[in-house]
Formats: structure tokens, sequence, C-alpha cells
């Protein structure tokens, strides 16, 4: 295993007047449990606002969890809870370890650093080469394993196409070697043609380094492509999670149903758009519904789904759900 | 029966880097009560194409020629004044952000209203009751509520559809959606096109649709043309542009949908990236990325090779079929 978070909890303060008191708060994620094992590649997916992105940032450490408990295994499978004040080496160690690809590669590059400044950061941070010669033979090795030209080093990210922004930041992040990859997003802002080099070349790099990924992503077609297991979110909670293969053969939750038919089938015969029968929107977190979050929107809609929460169920091996439907 | 006939257009702006070719060439025409879809990626001219239509490109400085006949109106040169009475009320556009469209200054019943208010000569309350009507006929809930709540306290979905209700509401013949659910999420994108489709039936208005998304034009297009570096690379009705797609762009762009039985292979991709607007290759644009490239590719655009009844593809692998 490399990193497991038990109920983590992300609540936004709201402040408002004068003296900027708490007024209220976004609640981003409500207790969610996860792991990730070695070479794996866990996938969630859900629609804007469902806290997919706020549960990779706060387990790479961008935001600090309101609670729950985030615990790390350093390659020597030992355990340490990750939490604001950790000793330096175990920091050190986690940040090694874990890297992050974010969803913008226009804003995530700083517009002042060469190419060749943004990949030596992190080799010099770490202290990885002693000598200057090393360093650039290892920028000019990752140059061309993402797909660039060594050259390219002295360039701005501004001369860059989005995709080859993206490789830059891909780069940027297998540079030292870590054994998971917080991908946010990483191919939503390009072009589709595009988009599948990306795909292609993470893929390629996951079997050559032997990382695991956690992908995060809207397009189901595309989690389904790149995960073993699949997280499915919606208003900070999991309505439902299993392997990839089992979550898209054997939908479960109404939600995870609703979404799979809302995707354009691509066939002008057989238009499937008309029978997504889903009124409303999805309430906001500020405020989410008593119950079931789902339950505002829900077709199956039952009495008992109003009033309590329902706990992820089992419903095969390797295969949850959170919904009454399933409660025996 | 065509509404908007637009022949040899060409939008070209003058940059540092050199003069853009954002539109270069384009002839097509919309014809009654269809939905056309225009696809192509980021930098394509599609949005270019369309502002052009609608006249939101001030000339100079961009440098239009060729023509836009709108129900027998040539609108190229155009003064602006005549082209108001043109803008809103005959043609109506769906902007693709709709967070950014609509001012966060004024009321979302201020700004329907406003457009109704300058094509229609109508008192306060009949303005007032008309758009509610049509707010109601998007289907947003306590319409009446809505009308004098503010942008921000919409969301993405409920205000592209305020959009769409504020466009119908001056009747337009023909309606331009820029990306209208790109920024959308799939269960709401299904809720818009749904809606936009059944407004269609209803009210027979031909729809120019942009998208860079084959699988929403799959659902709502009746058909399509595909653009690459501002030219129509191929015209074809959905359903033949999904069955026999002839230009190797489309081809590529209908491969690098992610199919699900291609798990754990290799994804099928276009080569390369979009050449930028300023250094558009020789000869035919998609030469550097296309696979079957030969050396006439290099040298000479290739003309629309018509190779079936309202099909045609601007390729050289056709040269041979009748040219038009």
């Amino acid at each position: 295993m490399i990193m497991q978070g038990k109920k983590l909890k992300k609540y936004f303060p709201i402040r408002k007047g004068v003296f900027l008191q708490v007024a209220g708060h976004v609640k981003a994620l409500e207790e969610v449990d996860f792991h990730i094992d070695e070479r794996e590649n866990l996938g969630i997916v859900g629609e804007s606002g469902c806290g997919k992105t706020t549960l990779g940032r706060v387990l790479t450490q961008i935001y600090e969890p309101t609670s729950g408990t985030l615990e790390y295994f350093d390659p020597d499978g030992n355990s340490h809870i990750i939490k604001k004040r950790m000793g330096k080496h175990t920091m050190k160690l986690f940040r090694r370890d874990i890297q992050m690809i974010f969803q913008d590669p226009f804003s995530s590059l700083d517009p002042r650093m060469t190419v060749g400044d943004i990949l030596r950061e992190p080799l010099e941070v770490h202290r990885i080469y002693s000598s200057r010669k090393e360093t650039e033979e290892y920028i000019a090795y990752l140059l061309e394993r993402v797909g660039l030209y060594p050259e390219y080093s002295n360039r701005y990210p501004h001369e860059f196409s989005g995709g080859q922004r993206q490789r830059i930041s891909i780069a940027r992040a297998i540079a030292l070697k870590p054994r998971m990859i917080v991908c946010d997003e990483p191919t939503s802002a390009l072009d589709v043609s595009v988009q599948s080099q990306i795909v292609n070349l993470l893929k390629e790099l996951q079997e050559e380094e032997k990382m695991s990924y956690f992908f995060i992503s809207h397009n189901l077609d595309l989690v389904h492509h790149v995960s073993d297991r699949i997280m499915v979110m919606y208003l900070g909670s999991v309505m439902e999670e299993g392997k990839s293969e089992e979550v898209f053969s054997n939908t479960s939750h109404p939600y995870t149903k609703v979404l799979m038919k809302s995707v354009p089938n691509w066939d002008p015969k057989h238009r499937g758009l008309q029978d997504v029968k889903l009124e409303g929107e999805p309430p906001s977190p500020i405020n989410p519904p008593k119950g079931c979050p789902f339950n505002t929107r829900c077709p199956n809609v039952m009495d008992i789904c109003r009033k309590e929460k329902p706990e992820l169920i089992s419903i095969s091996d390797n295969h949850k759900a959170a919904c009454w439907l399933f409660k025996k | 029966m065509s509404i908007i006939n637009v022949n040899n257009l060409k939008t070209h702006f003058r940059t540092d880097e050199g003069i853009v070719k954002a539109v270069d060439d384009v002839s097509f025409e919309l014809r009654d009560k269809e939905i056309l879809a225009i696809v192509g990626e980021s930098g394509c001219g599609k949005s270019v194409t369309v502002q052009t239509v609608m006249g939101l490109l001030r000339c100079p400085p961009a440098i239009i020629e060729g023509s836009i006949v709108y129900q027998g109106k040539e609108l190229v040169g155009m003064k602006p004044n005549e082209y108001q009475k043109i803008r809103g009320k005959e043609i109506g556009m769906i902007f693709q952000e709709p967070m950014s469209a609509f001012d966060p200054l004024y009321t979302v019943g201020q700004q329907a209203s406003e457009a109704v208010s300058v094509h229609f000569n109508l008192d306060t309350h009949s303005i007032r009751e008309r758009v509610i009507k049509m707010f109601e006929k998007v289907g947003i809930p306590e319409a009446e509520k809505r009308f004098d709540e503010y942008p921000h306290q919409m969301s993405g979905g409920m205000l592209q559809r305020m959009m769409i209700a504020l466009t119908l509401a001056c009747e337009p013949n023909v309606l331009i959606a820029d990306e209208p659910t790109t920024a959308l999420d799939v269960t709401i994108q299904a809720q818009v096109l749904n809606l936009m489709r059944d407004l269609q039936k209803e009210t027979g208005t031909s729809i120019i649709f942009i998208t860079h998304d084959l699988g929403v034009v799959a659902e709502i297009a009746d058909r399509i043309h595909v653009m690459y570096a501002g030219k129509i690379v191929e015209k074809a009705s959905v359903i033949d542009l999904f069955d026999t797609a002839k230009h190797p762009y489309t081809q590529g762009l209908l491969d690098s949908r992610l199919k699900r039985n291609l798990k754990g292979q290799e994804l099928p991709y276009i080569k390369g990236n979009v050449p930028r607007a300023f250094e558009f290759p020789q000869g035919c644009r998609f030469n550097p990325r296309c696979p079957y490239a030969k050396e006439i590719c290099m040298r000479e655009m290739p003309p629309d090779f018509e190779i079936a009844k309202n099909h045609t593809v601007a390729c050289w692998l056709y040269d041979g079929a009748d040219s038009k």
C-alpha cells in the first residue's frame, strides 16, 4: 500500500462581515475512505463540485483535512501519519514519493522559469545529483522521455502548445521517480486529438516506472480506460466504488447509472440522451440535503433516503455502493 | 431552402506575428429547420466563423471578405445600425461560458428584458410576462422569483437555460450556439441538449451548433461540417459522417474516441499538434499530421470533391471523384 485515508473530511469556512466571522462551511469532503496500492490506478470520477479535486489536494497535503487520518507508507513499508507538523525527514520522503499533475497546463508552469529551471528545481531541492553535468544530462533524458527535444530546456512555457506543456508537467512529476502521481484532470484542457497522446504517454510511463496513478476526471470513458479501481463521488461523498470492469458492467448506484447514460454514445442512429430523465441540479455543498446526498434527484428515492445517509454496502467482492436499495 | 448562405468567407487578422487567417475561404449554407454542427478543435476558426456571421467583429481591424447572405440580404459590409435589427431579432446567439456572458451587475430579468425591449415595441409589464413565460418554457423553477435575481445566484446549467430563454424570447429564425454545453457537467449537458432539441422541434428555428465534441454532435445534429485550420475539410450528413468519414482528419477525430474495448491498449491518435494560425503549412493544412500525405498535398490546397450526394471532402485522396 502507498496511502490510506480514513474518514477524511474537508470543510472550507465561509467568512462574512467586518470581523470575518465564520458564517458557514462549504462541505467539500464528507468522511471519505480510500486506499491506493503499489502500481494501482485509482480513478475518481464525478461532476464539478463533487469533491474529487479536494480529495486529490488533501492527499498531497495542499489542503489540511478538517478531520480524519491520512497514512503514508514509505518504500520500506513503514507507516507514517501525514499531518501538518511531521518530521522533516518524513515530509521530504513523502513529497518525493507523491507528485502531482495539474489540470491547467497554462497556469501550472511558472512563466518566468525556463523548462530547464522547472525540471531542475525538484532535483536541486532533493539533492539528487551532485554535479551540474549529471543534472543537465538527466533533464535532457526527461525531456526525451516525454516526447520533447532536449534543446527545449532553454525555452519558456509560453512557447509551447497545451499538449507540450502538459508533457513538461509530466516530466516534472516523474523527475524524482515518485511511487504515485495524483493526476487532476490531466487532459481536460486539451484538444481531442492531443488527449490520446497524453493518455498513451501516461500509460507508457507507468509500465516503465512502475507508479500508481490517483486519476481524477469527470470523463467516464477516460477513467475506465486508465483505472483498475474506480470511486464515483457526489457532493463530497463516495457513491460507488469497485473494480473498474465491475462498476461499468454491473453499475449499481442510481447516480452512477444516470451519469453513464448522460455520456453521448457517438451513434447518430441510436441517440440515447432523450432517455436521460434526471431533473434538477446538484444541491449546494454549503447546505447539503439530509440523508443520502443524491435523494433530491434520485429516481428510486425512498423514505429512509431522506432521513439517514447510507454507508457503503458490499454488493459483491470489490464492489460497494452507498445506497439503501442494497441494504438487506 | 437555405436561410444563410456563406460564400468564400475570409476573416483575417493582422498581428505582430503576421496575418492570421482564422477563417480562410469557407462556404456553407444553413438550411431551413435544420441543426448544422460545425466541429473542430481549438483554433480551427469555428468560433470566428459564427462571430463573423453575427457581425461581432469590427472591420477594420479584422479583414472580412466574401459574402454572407441572410434571406436575400448581404451581411458583409452592412451598416452597424442595420445589423442591429438583424442581430438578436433574426439571428440569436448563445455563448459558451454562461458565467461570463451575463453582466453581474444586472438581474437576469433586466438583461433578458433589454433584448426584448430593443426589438419589440412593448410596455414593461408585457415584456416581463413574455420573459417569465420563456423562463418557464426552458424549465426554470420559480421563474417569477428568478427574474429578479442576479447571475451569481444561479448555477451554470440554470444560466445556460436563461441564455437560451433570452435568445429565444425574440423569436429568431436562426440560433447560433457556440459550445453551449462545454462548460457544463454531463448530466446538465444532457438536460440542455434535450431542451434545445425540443425547442427546435417546436419553433422550427434553424441552429448552427459549434462544438469540439463529436459525441454531442451525434446526439443533436442533422448535418456536420468539420473544420481544420480555418478550412472546412468535410461536409456530410450526421449518419454519413459517422458511417463513412472520408477525410483523414475526420477519421482521426473519430478514432481518438476512448472506446471501452480499448482498455489496456494504446489509443489511436493524430500525431503532432494543431498548427498555429500564423504558420499554417503550405498546401493542405493537415499534411504534416496526415498519414496519407502525398507530394501534391504539400504543394496545393485541395478543392472540395463531391464523393456522394451532400458529402464533400477537401482531400487529394479523392481526386478523380467529381470536383465541384
